[in-house]
């Protein structure tokens, strides 16, 4: 198909490991397909060729954490038919928004010999906190299925198939023990997005939320049963201020076992 | 032209936010700077206060391409803090994990990343228009990394079965013996690899490096050995720091490591490569020498060669692997450590990955180190752009400019890597 005639993808990112973008570059037997159907029109991990906006479908990959930031995604909204963020820090503030509950002079002072050369905001946020974002792709990673799912979906004008409900449902479909029950493993699967195929629990330990929490989740009543298995408050702010603490009823749950 | 500054904005076909600048005045590099505005991301603040078990999981998340490095590096120290050493099955299973993703991130690097560069194309999928044999190879060698990972460590990006003390679960014989036919042609393929990126055209261009890696008494160098350098260093782990040192510049997020007292230095394939090659195995010694590189390179373009070979390495080492494999009975070794401090370094595809833990009397993380190798290389990154330019000042802006993005791309920098890294500006005034 000639370029002119194909829908323009543009990949972006913030502050991230790059791990979500390079998820798909490992769609290895789908690459070449993708890019005859698509015209991949920004994506500097993999081209240094730049096509000029605007654009069909932009996938963003991080969280807003500098001024600069908070400016460069504005841009990138105008510029964006479709934007979807993808991957717990674009969808949640990942890991880097450990600094929202410290002080991140501190942080700085404590990694940095001069951080007067640091420019940086106070806290790591959503890139939804910031524009208006189409579909949110969870993970950390994003799973590679489904972000071939949500990129076909939106090219093809349709809802993505992406379920809302908890990793037990994996757990169940794949017939793998409840490692709760089972084992006695600490699982944060009840509250947590399905999408990995709830790999941890097959793997022998209790989920640790990289999908962040699902629709409705419940979350005191499963604090109150790791509290029977053992844990401390201190436990409890540890367990859900992980890869999507800043996400808000993670957020709330931890700062209750905080007090 | 006699003063020119040398820009380029955003540095493609490296993993994270970078940008180069270079100034020329009267004919002469007056500065050459390798911009790196990745945001910071505090991984060494948060993690204190965190458990030590959670290091593994927490530092995978600093690089999406090379996460093993991390959970190896930091399960590492955690063990060296508790004065444990993981041999047995659980070591080679390590090896093996580590075998994965460097041949995942190396076939990314050779075919996706550097190859466009010597043939004159700004991407893989133009490369892929005339030549869709060697990328369709290179995109099946890197599926084979992936799934050699996917087995391993439950997913490729963020293994999430890796853990102080060995693996949450380890694989059955079968599992591992249904992988042999894909890396017996992985082998095929990464032999085939060599002899093709070797007819690639190579500037003349080489440099006295001094290169730094690790070196063990009988292996390859994955997760163990003396950090030793072709220029009087050979030390423990624990004597990193007394050594090197990182500077805080200030057009860089990442810090800038050097020798104390010295100057920069090489992490990565050339350094592996040319301190380790008697630690290779006769296949691809043999194949070093019929690509003309057999000892020693000094060519940073030939790393190309250097990391086909690599691959080539980390096949036959995963064959050898699985081929005398007895599952262990338990997946992990009990490790409990008291308050202190302990070391880790690996090999991760880009060099070598420090980590240094201080935890207290209840597991807690009280301070962390962490250097990866990224922020290790950046200076002898500026100092190859350096050489360069001075001895290409005639040539075309637009080529120049092309050619310090290669000179860069030579080291398959991890910008998000550094935490703590890159835009080109070449500015003529």
């Amino acid at each position: 198909m000639d370029n002119n005639q194909k829908p323009k993808l543009a990949v972006w990112k913030f502050a991230s490991c790059d791990g979500c973008q390079l998820t798909l570059l490992n769609c290895e037997d789908e690459l070449l397909a993708i890019a005859d159907k698509i015209q991949i029109a920004y994506f500097p991990e993999a081209t240094r060729a730049v096509v000029e906006g605007p654009y069909d479908l932009s996938l963003v990959e991080g969280s807003i954490t500098t001024p600069e930031d908070k400016e460069r995604i504005q841009k990138i909204r105008e510029e964006s038919n479709f934007l979807i963020t993808i991957g717990a820090c674009a969808t949640s503030g990942g890991i880097q928004a450990l600094r929202n509950f410290k002080d991140v002079k501190e942080f700085t002072s404590i990694v940095y010999a001069s951080p007067e050369y640091i420019s940086t905001l106070d806290t790591s946020t959503p890139i939804a906190d910031h524009v208006e974002v189409d579909f949110e792709l969870r993970g950390c990673p994003i799973s590679k299925a489904q972000l071939l799912e949500v990129v076909n979906a939106f090219l093809f004008n349709r809802r993505p198939n992406i379920p809302s409900y908890s990793v037990c449902i994996e757990c169940k479909r794949r017939g793998t023990p409840c490692v709760m029950v089972s084992q006695g493993e600490p699982c944060l699967g009840p509250v947590t997005q399905a999408g990995c195929g709830a790999i941890c629990p097959f793997y022998n330990r209790g989920c640790y939320s990289c999908f962040g929490p699902k629709e409705t989740p419940n979350e005191r009543s499963l604090s109150r049963q790791f509290v029977k298995m053992g844990y401390t408050n201190e436990d409890l702010v540890r367990a859900y201020r992980m890869f999507n603490a800043q996400s808000d009823s993670f957020r709330k749950e931890s700062e209750y076992y905080e007090e | 032209m006699k003063n020119k500054t040398i820009n380029v904005d955003y540095l493609s076909r490296v993993e994270g936010e970078g940008a180069l600048r270079v100034d020329i005045q009267d004919n002469q590099v007056k500065d050459v700077k390798l911009n790196i505005f990745e945001p910071p991301r505090y991984f060494e603040a948060f993690l204190r206060g965190r458990d030590f078990r959670e290091a593994p999981d927490i530092t995978a998340r600093i690089c999406g391409i090379c996460p093993v490095a991390y959970q190896m590096s930091a399960s590492h120290a955690m063990e060296d803090i508790a004065g444990r050493k993981i041999g047995g099955p659980i070591r080679e299973l390590r090896r093996l994990l580590y075998c994965g993703e460097w041949i995942e991130s190396h076939a990314l690097h050779v075919f996706m990343l550097h190859a466009p560069d010597f043939l004159g194309y700004e991407d893989a999928l133009q490369m892929a228009a005339e030549y869709p044999d060697q990328v369709k190879m290179g995109l099946k060698l890197k599926k084979i990394g992936n799934a050699l990972m996917d087995l391993l460590g439950g997913r490729s990006v963020h293994p999430i079965s890796p853990r102080v003390g060995g693996f949450y679960k380890v694989p059955t014989r079968q599992e591992l013996d249904a992988m042999v036919d894909d890396l017996k042609w992985a082998k095929d393929a990464s032999l085939e690899t060599v002899k093709w990126v070797s007819t690639l055209p190579f500037p003349d261009f080489e440099i006295d490096y001094e290169f730094v890696a690790l070196r063990h008494p009988d292996e390859y160098p994955f997760n163990e050995g003396r950090i030793v350098s072709n220029k009087g260093v050979d030390i423990p782990l624990s004597e990193f720091e007394k050594v090197f040192e990182e500077e805080h510049v200030q057009h860089s997020t990442a810090l800038h490591a050097h020798r104390k007292n010295g100057g920069p230095y090489l992490v990565g394939p050339l350094a592996r490569y040319n301190l380790n090659y008697d630690r290779l195995t006769p296949t691809v010694q043999k194949a070093a020498e019929e690509a003309g590189i057999a000892e020693t390179c000094k060519s940073p373009h030939k790393s190309i060669i250097v990391r086909s070979l690599e691959l080539l390495y980390a096949c036959e080492e995963a064959l050898r692997i699985i081929d005398q494999y007895a599952k262990p009975e338990c997946p992990y070794e009990e490790v409990k450590p008291g308050a202190g401090r302990g070391y880790g370094c690996t090999e991760a595809p880009r060099g070598i990955l420090y980590h240094r833990y201080d935890i207290d009397d209840n597991g807690a993380i009280t301070d962390a180190k962490i250097v990866p190798p990224t922020s290790q290389n950046q200076e002898m990154i500026e100092s190859d752009l350096r050489s360069y330019v001075e001895n290409h000042l005639e040539m075309e802006e637009e080529e120049l400019q092309w050619k310090c993005e290669q000179i860069v791309r030579n080291y398959d920098p991890c910008i998000s890597c550094s935490t703590h890294f890159l835009k080109l500006d070449i500015n003529r005034k």
